[in-house]
């Protein structure tokens, strides 16, 4: 899986509009040669006068399939997130090439606790770390902690409920609007958040952060002053500041 | 074949000539780290040579700042596919480091607080082509763009420019960083999309 080959030819399969500003993608790419949890993949467009561009997107499957599963956030000043989000349709093509990336990635042999801490969008290649951990039955012990704005926000909502069980707990943090009965008042991430809801120093978790840079740089720099060794946390973030 | 996707194009940005291929031009800086951002404070910095005899040359902050100072000017490329046109940054030249260093090694790994490795030709460093730098527009370099201070190689993909560095260790052989091991070129040369293995 480690090549990355040339651009592969993709077709759109279903598009689906999860949230008020983003959509999940379900590519058919005949050529793909599968890929690991927690991987990305570059995607490029091609306009009918030749003009073309590329992104990098996370992706939120994984394994040996040649479909593959994107969620799409769109940047309202973007080019390529706005015509994939608004304009892309089941039957359009596109080319991507991949996968990508062989750090930010869980395999199935791995045993040790994982804490998994997302925002917004970063959601993306923890799901498909997530599906990975549940399609194995791996015990490893798993914990999940999603920050969105707002409840309508959440991407993979009702599938992350269902993975709940003995080896995986989920927990939420609403930075805007919290659920009616939430404990917890709307408001962004804590150094108590964490400590009340995700796995102790003590368990030696290695932990995976995706998110926007500010909240990827806040979740880190609290994961180091815990004790949490830097070696033992991953990151990956996306967009400016 | 071209595969051209539906519709797609309204919504482009500019082209420019000055942009090598497959990139966007941004007017942010994003950020590109395997983990966490770490905290040196200046006082605790040092930076490194060390050679194939072993011979380590070490310099501190203020031996630093006490050597010829260059403002440099610069497009810069990150492996993304976001670039950044006419960057104003302040450094010392690798040339002034290398100066009195003796080696016959042709491959350098460059080292980060943190643990983080590139590998870079010894001939890209040199000659003006590369800088350990401290300042970004006018500003000292903020921590989650690698400062106190990082290694400014613009001719290649960012992800070169290492962050946090701490020191060079001559190598004979061009033997992979941590990026290249996990995916990206050896080299990196934005002109001709290096970017992946």
């Amino acid at each position: 899986m480690a090549i990355v080959a040339g651009w592969l030819v993709g077709t759109v399969a279903r598009a689906m509009r999860v949230t008020p500003q983003g959509r999940i993608l379900v590519l058919d790419v005949p050529e793909w040669p599968g890929n690991l949890a927690g991987q990305h993949l570059d995607l490029r467009l091609t306009a009918e006068d030749g003009y073309q561009a590329v992104r990098s997107y996370s992706i939120a499957s994984f394994g040996d399939g040649t479909t593959v599963e994107l969620a799409v956030d769109m940047l309202p000043d973007g080019e390529v997130s706005p015509y994939l989000v608004e304009d892309v349709e089941p039957g359009d093509m596109l080319e991507v090439r991949g996968p990508l990336g062989n750090f930010f990635v869980w395999r199935d042999s791995q045993t040790e606790p994982v804490q998994l801490i997302a925002g917004g969008s970063g959601i993306v290649p923890l799901v498909s770390i997530a599906r990975a951990h549940r399609a194995a039955a791996s015990t490893a012990k798993f914990r999940m902690l999603y920050s969105v704005r707002a409840p309508e926000d959440a991407y993979y909502a009702s599938e992350l409920a269902e993975l709940v069980d003995d080896s995986f707990a989920l927990d939420w943090v609403y930075t805007r609007t919290a659920p009616v009965g939430f404990a917890r008042a709307a408001a962004r991430i804590t150094r108590a958040d964490i400590e009340a809801s995700t796995l102790p120093v003590a368990d030696n978790p290695l932990v995976y952060v995706c998110g926007p840079t500010g909240f990827v740089e806040a979740v880190a720099r609290i994961l180091v002053d815990l004790g949490h060794p830097a070696e033992r946390i991953k990151t990956e973030r996306f967009g400016g500041k | 074949m071209a595969v051209f996707s539906r519709g797609f194009g309204s919504r482009r940005r500019e082209s420019d000539p000055e942009l090598p291929p497959g990139q966007y031009l941004t007017e942010d800086f994003p950020v590109l780290s395997a983990g966490p951002t770490p905290r040196i404070d200046t006082a605790d910095w040092s930076f490194s040579i060390t050679t194939e005899s072993g011979q380590v040359t070490t310099w501190s902050w203020d031996q630093l700042m006490a050597l010829p100072i260059e403002d440099v000017h610069t497009d810069i490329h990150c492996v993304t596919r976001w670039s950044k046109l006419g960057t104003t940054w302040r450094g010392v030249s690798l040339d002034t480091l290398f100066a009195d260093i003796d080696t016959s090694d042709a491959y350098t790994m460059v080292e980060s607080y943190g643990g983080y490795t590139t590998n870079v030709p010894l001939e890209d460093l040199l000659d003006g082509k590369a800088w350990i730098a401290f300042e970004f527009e006018g500003e000292p370099l903020d921590p989650e763009h690698g400062g106190p201070a990082r290694l400014l190689v613009p001719h290649l993909y960012f992800w070169k420019s290492a962050k946090w560095v701490h020191g060079i260790r001559m190598h004979s052989d061009d033997d992979p960083g941590f990026w290249e091991q996990n995916g990206y070129n050896m080299y990196g040369d934005p002109w001709k999309e290096q970017r992946y293995w």
